[in-house]
C-alpha cells in the first residue's frame, strides 16, 4: 500500500459501485447445482449428517458439529420414535392411563423450548436452534434405553425386571444430561452453569420416570 | 444472539430484499417482525434471570426463615429464575405422585393436570394477593410477589416430596404445620412489613396464609386415596390382592417402604 500513498483522486469524479461481501461457503442452492443430483444423493447427506451427530451425541467430545449445522431430522426421529414406544402404555384399557403419543410429543418439545428460553435469559451465547437441535439429538440414550426396557418387559414384569430397568434409565438418563452439558454450559458464563444444568436434569428426569414407570397393556 | 443477527443479515445480504428464510415479501417481513417482537421479549424478561447460584441457594433457605423485623419493609428479590424452576419441580415431583398414586384422569393427561395446577396456583394466587395488596395498600410489586410466592414453593416441594413417598399420614401432618407452617410465616411476615393498618395486615395476610396451606394439603390428599386403601390392606391378617393392577412396581416399593417405615416407628 506504500506505493498508493501518492496517489489522489479529483473531487469531481464520483465514487459509486456495488460493494458485495463474498460469502465464504457458496451455499449449494444459490448456483442451483443441488436441484439436478439424484434424490438419493441429497437424502444420504442428509442422513449421513444425522448420522454424524448420533455418533457425537453417544461419544459426547468437545466439538461444534453439532452446534455448527444443526438440524432437526435427528430430534423429530427420536421424539416419535419414543412417543410411539411409550403409547397406551395402562393395564386398564378403558382408562387413558398411560402417556399417549401428543403428550410425550409435547412434553419434549414444550421442555425444549423452556430450557432454551431460560439459557438464553441467562446470557447464553447459543442461538435458539441450536439449542433445540442439542437438546433434542441427546434424547437418543432414553430412547435405546426405552428399547430395552420394552424388550425386557417382553421377558417378564417382575422384581429382577423393575431392577434391570431402572438401572438401564438411570444410567441413560446420566449419559443423556451429561451429553447435553457438555455441549450447552459451555455457552454460559462458567459460574451460572449450575443454573442451566438443573433444568435440562428435572427435563430429563421427566422423561425417564416416564419411560420407567411403563408398563405394556 | 447476535450470530444469528450476522447470519440473518449475510442471508439478506446474499439475497433479495424483504426475504426472511427464503419467504419472500409481505411474509418475509412479517416473519421477521415475529422474530424481533420475540427478542424483544426475551429482553424484556433478561433482568430478572440475572442471578447467581449462590444466590439462589440462599433464597432457597431464605424463604423458610421467618423475618422478625416487620416494623419496615422488608428487600424482596425481585427473580423470576428461582420461582420458575420450582414450579417446574412441583410439576416433577406431582406428576410422580400421580403416577404412584395411580391417578386415572379420564378429561385430559396426567402432565396437563400437573402443569395445570402448579402453575395455575403460582400465577392464579400471586394476581389475586396482588389485586387484594393493591387495595389494602400493601407496597409490593407484581414480579415481587411472584417471586415470593414461587420461593414459597419450596416448602410444599420438600413436604410432597418426602410425603409422596413415606405414607404417613402423621407424619405429612407434622411437615404440613412445621415446613408449610415457616414458609407460609415467612411470606405473611414479610408481606406485615410492607403493609400498614391492623385490617389490611389481617386481610391479606390471612388469605395468603390459607391459601398456601390449603395448598399443600390439598395436593397430598387428592393423589392419596389408592395408596390409603393398599395400606389398610397391609394392616389385615390375611393379605387380599390389590384391586389395581396398573402399575406393580411403585406399588411394590411403597409397600416395601411402608411396612419398613412401620416396622421402625413400632420397634422405637
Amino acid at each position: 500500500f506504500a506505493g498508493l500513498a501518492d496517489v489522489s483522486i479529483s473531487e469531481e469524479i464520483p465514487v459509486e459501485g456495488q460493494i458485495t461481501v463474498p460469502v465464504g461457503s457458496h451455499s449449494p442452492d444459490e448456483d442451483g447445482s443441488t436441484l439436478d443430483e439424484p434424490v438419493r444423493e441429497t437424502i444420504m447427506r442428509d442422513l449421513k449428517a444425522v448420522g454424524k451427530k448420533f455418533v457425537h451425541v453417544l461419544y459426547p467430545r468437545k466439538s461444534s458439529t453439532l452446534l455448527r449445522d444443526w438440524d432437526l431430522w435427528g430430534p423429530l426421529v427420536l421424539c416419535v420414535s419414543l412417543a410411539l414406544m411409550l403409547q397406551g402404555g395402562s393395564a386398564d384399557s378403558k382408562d387413558d392411563g398411560g402417556p399417549q403419543f401428543a403428550e410425550v410429543f409435547v412434553i419434549i418439545w414444550f421442555g425444549a423450548v423452556v430450557i432454551t428460553l431460560n439459557s438464553k435469559l441467562l446470557g447464553g451465547t447459543i442461538s435458539f436452534f441450536q439449542s433445540l437441535c442439542v437438546l433434542g439429538y441427546c434424547v437418543l440414550p432414553l430412547t435405546v434405553g426405552m428399547l430395552v426396557c420394552r424388550l425386557v418387559l417382553l421377558a417378564g414384569s417382575g422384581t429382577i425386571s423393575f431392577i434391570i430397568r431402572l438401572l438401564v434409565v438411570l444410567a441413560m438418563f446420566a449419559w443423556s444430561t451429561l451429553a447435553s452439558t457438555a455441549f450447552l454450559a459451555d455457552s454460559q458464563p462458567p459460574n451460572r452453569k449450575a443454573l442451566v444444568v438443573y433444568p435440562i436434569f428435572l427435563f430429563y428426569f421427566v422423561i425417564s420416570w416416564m419411560i420407567l414407570t411403563f408398563t405394556p397393556q | 444472539e447476535e450470530e444469528e443477527e450476522a447470519e440473518g443479515e449475510a442471508g439478506a445480504a446474499e439475497e433479495e430484499d424483504g426475504e426472511f428464510l427464503g419467504m419472500k415479501g409481505l411474509r418475509g417481513q412479517l416473519g421477521r417482525q415475529v422474530a424481533d417482537h420475540l427478542y424483544a421479549n426475551i429482553d424484556i424478561l433478561r433482568p430478572y434471570f440475572d442471578v447467581e447460584p449462590v444466590q439462589v441457594r440462599a433464597r432457597l433457605l431464605e424463604s423458610m426463615i421467618p423475618v422478625k423485623m416487620i416494623n419496615f419493609p422488608q428487600k424482596i428479590a425481585g427473580e423470576l429464575y428461582g420461582p420458575l424452576m420450582l414450579v417446574f419441580t412441583l410439576v416433577a415431583i406431582l406428576l410422580h405422585g400421580m403416577k404412584t398414586s395411580d391417578t386415572i384422569i379420564r378429561e385430559g393427561t396426567l402432565m396437563g393436570t400437573a402443569i395445570g395446577t402448579c402453575f395455575g396456583y403460582w400465577l392464579g394466587v400471586s394476581s389475586f394477593i396482588y389485586f387484594l395488596a393493591y387495595l389494602c395498600n400493601a407496597q409490593i410489586t407484581m414480579v415481587q410477589m411472584l417471586s415470593l410466592l414461587g420461593y414459597g414453593l419450596f416448602g410444599h416441594c420438600i413436604t410432597l416430596f418426602v410425603t409422596y413417598n413415606i405414607h404417613f399420614h402423621s407424619l405429612f401432618y407434622i411437615f404440613w404445620l412445621v415446613v408449610g407452617g415457616l414458609s407460609t410465616l415467612r411470606m405473611v411476615a414479610v408481606l406485615v412489613s410492607r403493609t400498614v393498618g391492623h385490617t389490611q395486615r389481617l386481610i391479606l395476610c390471612g388469605t395468603l396464609a390459607a391459601l398456601h396451606m390449603l395448598f399443600l394439603l390439598y395436593l397430598h390428599f387428592a393423589y392419596h386415596k389408592v395408596v390409603e386403601g393398599i395400606l389398610d390392606t397391609l394392616e389385615g391378617p390375611n393379605m387380599p390382592p390389590f384391586q389395581r393392577v396398573a402399575r406393580d412396581i411403585p406399588v411394590v416399593s411403597n409397600a416395601v417402604l411402608n411396612t419398613t417405615t412401620k416396622t421402625v416407628a413400632l420397634t422405637l
